[in-house]
């Protein structure tokens, strides 16, 4: 048991989970605070297995689960809860919305279950769907649902439940992409209200980041790293983390500088960005891949909009390139060959001038 | 395959076959004489039986097979192929022989005639007995319709359902229950057609009474030996009253799937 959960006895989650499914093996040890944690893996890491072993849905064949204070399910004491006992509310990957039921029966069917009597729990349920604009979808039935909008009403099924931990299996896979950055805002605030545990699932990185403060990582049925986006980007534990969390992740505002370009100020830094429908004064993030980030000792004199300088902390092998590290706030990291290292001769403590090519550059609305 | 001819002709003469008796009920029935045959106290007495008994059957019919079809769509256990035998039998076993069957376990001199004579209940030759032998010939059909539809199910909406907080007992009503309604209505309009039509095992194990064991089709096949014009004229309107059953019940029936 990790001492991080005896600090805070009764709040959190606290799982070791192994489950057995055919030739598939889960044996996964995850802890998640009150809040937002991603549980971020490649596809057929086990994400959903773990779900379904959180929810009840899948015996453990060992392990322990506590969360909230209260042992869900413990092996070696021949306890199980079964799922209606545990206080859960789950967004399964594929909706399963009951089909005989409206979309507003099928988000007022967690408090009905739950004792809530039929006018209070359709009101509960009707606000859920607003909160996730899916407030004119209440009359239909889930056959007249596109993808989109039937992940929204299982969504608002899950956080109407009035749960301690919410389990949201990819919670924005059938959003089209137009869409997707509006729902990712939407989901985000849906959540900050939350007061127990919510766990979403994902095999994005930038769903990951951009929604929680910590990440799970999951490879092979196993948790193979617990932490926030630094600790990851810092010590990644696996190749696959490593090159997912090698990418920077700049969070900040957006402004408009006097000429009329679009800039997003983070913390020390202003980029230049293409800001797409976004408007100045929101809250985005920008993706930058380390490979998009070219180094050198003068200032360039090339196309890119964003130079920046800094002085190196940090020289990381990364196969057969190197990744460089810079003092900037936030820090910047760019992965360039091991010839360019020779060339430019970097070392910790040169100076240098960073370059970002605007197009490069990703934004994402948080 | 190619549709040849030869087998186009083959099957006009199968249909040939299927139609001619329609056909002869249609042209030997004595119309002018339906209306007074079908309102004769015969006929209504026997009517009002067999749509007691049949409807009974069903519903007792639906209380046996949902837990059969149940157990045999959801569990895995030695001896579960000879259970789904066993509960299909009636399906295939000569009715005369369910009738005999039926004597053996409930009559007098029967298994449980003993313990039933005891409690000063007896069932051959009461309409008991004719709601009983309609049970057990027409709820296999039950059990088929709804072991099949079980087995479709979609059971994640019932584990979404228990994340949820139901209770079984409402994810039965809420969620297993509507998703089997097809099936449920497919099952009790085979099943009710059966009973309906039920006659040797009726007649074996609980006679020909009018009035109290004397059924539909019992009323035809008594009546053919002295009057033909009113067996046919009763005939008829079995034959109405089933076909009615059937595409009401399952309008789909005669809903064509593409070639």
């Amino acid at each position: 048991m990790s001492a991080k959960t005896e600090a805070a006895p009764g709040t959190g989650l606290d799982a070791r989970m192994i489950v057995e499914r055919g030739r598939f093996r889960l044996e996964a040890e995850l802890t998640a605070p009150p809040g937002i944690t991603a549980l971020l893996g490649p596809n057929g890491a086990g994400k959903s297995t773990v779900v379904a072993a959180l929810a009840g849905l899948a015996p453990l064949a060992d392990g322990r689960v506590v969360a909230g204070g209260r042992v869900w399910e413990e092996v070696a004491a021949g306890l199980r809860l079964p799922p209606r006992a545990r206080g859960v509310g789950v967004a399964f990957q594929e909706p399963r919305l009951f089909p005989a039921l409206t979309a507003l029966d099928n988000v007022a069917y967690g408090p009905r279950s739950r004792g809530v009597p039929r006018a209070e729990s359709r009101r509960r349920a009707e606000a859920w769907l607003e909160r996730l604009g899916a407030g004119h979808l209440a009359p239909r039935r889930p056959s007249g649902l596109s993808g989109g909008e039937a992940q929204r009403v299982a969504l608002a099924r899950a956080l109407a439940a009035d749960a301690r931990v919410l389990l949201l299996d990819e919670p924005l896979s059938a959003q089209d992409v137009e869409a997707r950055a509006a729902s990712r805002r939407e989901l985000a605030d849906a959540l900050a209200a939350f007061e127990g545990v919510a766990l979403v699932v994902t095999h994005d990185p930038i769903d990951a980041l951009t929604l929680a403060g910590r990440v799970a990582v999951i490879e092979a049925g196993r948790v193979v790293q617990e932490g926030g986006a630094e600790d990851l980007r810092r010590r990644p534990a696996s190749p696959w983390v490593a090159s997912l969390a090698g990418v920077n992740l700049l969070r900040g505002r957006l402004a408009t500088t006097t000429r009329g370009d679009a800039v997003l100020e983070c913390e020390g830094l202003r980029l230049s960005v293409l800001p797409g429908d976004l408007a100045a004064g929101r809250m985005a993030a920008a993706v930058v891949p380390p490979r998009a980030i070219t180094l050198s000792l003068a200032p360039p004199r090339g196309s890119a909009r964003n130079v920046i300088a800094g002085t190196v902390v940090s020289v990381d092998p990364a196969g057969d390139r190197v990744r460089v590290t810079l003092d900037t706030r936030p820090p910047l990291t760019a992965e360039i060959t091991r010839e360019s290292l020779a060339d430019l001769g970097i070392d910790r403590g040169t100076a240098v001038h960073a370059a970002l090519k605007v197009t490069e550059i990703e934004v994402f609305s948080v | 395959m190619r549709t040849s001819s030869v087998l186009v002709a083959l099957a006009a003469l199968a249909a040939v076959f299927f139609a001619l008796p329609l056909v002869g009920l249609l042209a030997e029935a004595p119309w002018s004489a339906v209306t007074t045959t079908l309102l004769s106290p015969r006929v209504a007495s026997a009517a009002a039986i067999s749509l007691v008994a049949s409807a009974s059957a069903v519903v007792l019919g639906l209380a046996l097979a949902f837990p059969l079809a149940w157990v045999l769509a959801r569990t895995r256990f030695r001896g579960r192929r000879w259970l789904r035998g066993l509960v299909l039998l009636p399906m295939v076993l000569p009715p005369v022989v369910a009738g005999v069957g039926l004597l053996t376990a409930f009559g007098r001199r029967g298994l449980l005639g003993g313990a039933l004579d005891a409690m000063g209940i007896s069932i051959p030759f009461t309409t008991v007995a004719v709601v009983l032998a309609a049970t057990f010939v027409s709820t296999p059909f039950l059990v088929v319709t709804l072991e099949a539809g079980l087995a479709g199910l979609d059971r994640r909406l019932e584990d979404a359902a228990a994340t949820l907080g139901a209770s079984d007992a409402r994810i039965l009503v809420t969620v297993v229950l509507p998703g089997l309604a097809p099936s449920i209505a497919a099952g009790v309009a085979l099943a009710w057609t059966r009973a309906l039509g039920e006659f040797g095992a009726t007649i074996t194990f609980a006679g020909n009474l009018r009035g109290r064991t004397q059924t539909l089709p019992l009323a035809v096949y008594e009546t053919l030996q002295t009057d033909a014009g009113a067996a046919i004229a009763i005939s008829l309107a079995l034959l109405a009253i089933c076909l009615l059953a059937v595409v009401a019940v399952r309008g789909g029936l005669f809903r064509e799937p593409p070639l």
